[in-house]
């Protein structure tokens, strides 16, 4: 790999980012219904004060460009539903929720993941296997909106341990995160065994085996590096996955992150949020895609990206 | 010699007792859906206004939700819905899916590397949120969720497709074929995609699921099916909202869909073990 390959990378993302652009803003322009057509009537004089203010008189592809040109500046507009906020300011409130979310549902994934993975595989058909495998055929088999509503219901609301909603203190992290982490711990135990399993009877396993290493010292000098590789490959998919699934946790747990202000602006018409948050999930994707490709070369060097 | 191949990859499906049971529960359901207005106990939106919120009992198999309507009935119904998404969007993804891949596999060169790139960029973007605004946007009409739906599942196919084909089109009878001048189009259709079935039908399996998941995700967002219809989706969200005074309304329409999945996923498992022996593992 090279820095010539991350700049390939760096530089395919331009088009794919123009053209998510391009289709986000004028599909939201094409439909029917507009920011200020929910609203209560509006004097025609109000409107086009309205209009004038957010240049919605302008033809749309005048707009269009300068939607481009702020972009460049990452100036994201004003809100069309929260007066006196730009999207810079909604965003930067609802991003770090977001992000925190994610990454701590992502701790969660991999913590219970390789832990209960990693155990399967050094005791394979004994019920360290068994228990948790069968768990996390549930944990693939349950929606996230199944289990989030079911944990509301046992630990927030019978057993009275744990907040139902909201995002201030530790314990409001809790369920949440482990809703949207549950279904990739479940992949990623699955993940986790199956590539220890394969690498357990490689030639240089049993070399270690030979020089008299425990099992332990096996699995954590030798076997996590390659046993762990495919759940690399698998994190690309599951970030991307998590991002997705924050949409339906910040909903049912009443989080205020992006994925909120996102369904919101949709159905709000909320031009601006609508674009800012689609282009931002765009690449956030796009990156975390990217920086999983370049550990999975780090991790295994037979990998080569021309 | 074809022959016996599926009936080889029939007897190994058959020792397979999850993906059986997947198989029987799925065909099982599938009936029940044809058959629901005939069997549904109650009417879809037949309202026992004195019984609503009312616990599963006999004459309320699943209890009622909070319009006194009957569970069990709105589940077939739903099951309906969302088994008819799952199946339609599965195949306009195998459709696009097929024809894109075998064009590319096929024609192969510039042709390829360029189809290829297109699906690699694809790849890295979430057709879901592009699905959200296109539902918001243009109405949340039911052939367009079909569509949308389909459209963001077809990229894996066309790369398997196109292995596929790269791989059948060196062999001797595509050879054959050619040299006695079979048009293309006819090489195409008789002869690639009937051998490239295999894998087609294994990832057309694993497809249903993930688009009955992706119709729920809407669904419960107030995205998908618009009432009065109602799916699995509509049903867990509006479970969810009277769980802490009726959890048997958020419990069944989840048991059925998570069910349903399992098997579908147990099924297409069963189906790529018994259909591809070498991938076959533990």
């Amino acid at each position: 790999m090279g820095l010539k390959y991350i700049l390939r990378r760096l530089l395919t993302m331009i088009p794919v980012f123009f053209l998510v652009v391009t289709v986000v803003f004028f599909m939201i322009r094409f439909a029917p219904g507009g920011p200020f057509s929910a609203e209560k009537k509006v004097s025609p004089q109000v409107l086009k004060n309205l209009e004038a203010k957010y240049h919605m008189d302008e033809p749309l592809i005048q707009q269009y460009f300068r939607y481009l040109g702020d972009l460049s500046r990452f100036d994201l507009g004003p809100s069309f539903k929260h007066s006196n906020r730009t999207v810079n300011e909604i965003i930067g409130e609802a991003l770090p929720v977001s992000m925190e979310l994610g990454l701590i549902s992502l701790c969660w994934a991999l913590l219970i993941g390789i832990t209960a993975g990693g155990l399967a595989a050094l005791k394979p058909n004994t019920p360290y296997d068994y228990i948790p495998m069968s768990l996390s055929i549930m944990g693939i088999c349950l929606p996230t909106f199944v289990i989030g509503p079911v944990l509301v219901l046992v630990f927030g609301l019978w057993f009275n341990w744990l907040p139902v909603a909201g995002w201030n203190s530790w314990q409001d992290r809790l369920l949440p995160s482990l809703t949207l982490g549950f279904a990739y711990a479940a992949y990623i135990s699955r993940l986790t065994r199956g590539g220890f399993m394969e690498i357990r009877h490689q030639d240089f396993i049993r070399t270690a085996r030979a020089k008299g290493l425990t099992e332990g010292q096996i699995l954590i000098k030798h076997a996590l590096r390659g046993g762990i590789l495919p759940v690399i490959s698998y994190l690309g998919p599951a970030l991307a996955g998590i991002i997705t699934g924050a949409l339906v946790t910040e909903t049912i747990f009443n989080i205020p992150g992006l994925g909120r202000f996102f369904i919101e602006s949709a159905l709000n018409r909320d031009y601006t949020v609508v674009m800012a948050t689609s282009l931002l999930y765009f690449s956030l994707i796009f990156l975390c895609n990217f920086l999983v490709d370049i550990v999975y070369v780090i991790l295994d060097p037979r990998v080569k990206y021309e | 010699m074809s022959n016996s191949l599926w009936t080889d990859a029939w007897h190994r499906l058959l020792k397979n007792k999850l993906a059986v049971f997947g198989a029987v529960f799925i065909s099982l359901e599938i009936l029940i859906c044809i058959l629901t207005p005939w069997i549904a106990p109650y009417g879809f939106e037949t309202q026992n206004l004195e019984l609503t919120l009312a616990k599963p009992s006999m004459v309320h198999w699943f209890g009622t939700d909070n319009l006194g309507r009957d569970l069990f009935t709105r589940i077939l119904y739903g099951g309906r819905i969302s088994i008819t998404v799952g199946l339609l969007a599965s195949l306009v993804s195998v459709v696009v899916g097929v024809i894109y891949g075998a064009i590319s596999g096929f024609v192969g060169g510039k042709t390829d590397n360029i189809l290829m790139r297109i699906v690699d960029l694809l790849y890295a973007l979430p057709f879901i949120f592009l699905v959200i605004i296109l539902m918001v946007y243009f109405g949340r009409n039911i052939l367009l969720l079909f569509v949308a739906l389909g459209l963001t599942q077809w990229l894996t196919m066309a790369r398997i497709v196109r292995g596929q084909v790269i791989s059948l089109k060196q062999k001797e009878f595509i050879e054959a074929a050619k040299s006695i001048g079979v048009r293309t189009r006819s090489i195409i259709l008789r002869h690639l995609i009937p051998n490239a079935l295999g894998p087609v039908i294994v990832y057309l399996t694993l497809t249903i699921p993930s688009v009955i998941l992706e119709e729920a995700f809407l669904s419960f967002l107030g995205l998908g099916v618009q009432a009065p219809m109602a799916s699995w989706g509509t049903l867990i969200s509006s479970g969810v909202e009277v769980m802490e005074i009726a959890p048997w309304i958020l419990f069944f329409p989840a048991f059925m869909l998570s069910l349903t999945l399992f098997s579908l996923n147990f099924l297409g498992d069963g189906l790529r073990d018994a259909l591809d022996p070498k991938g076959a593992k533990d």
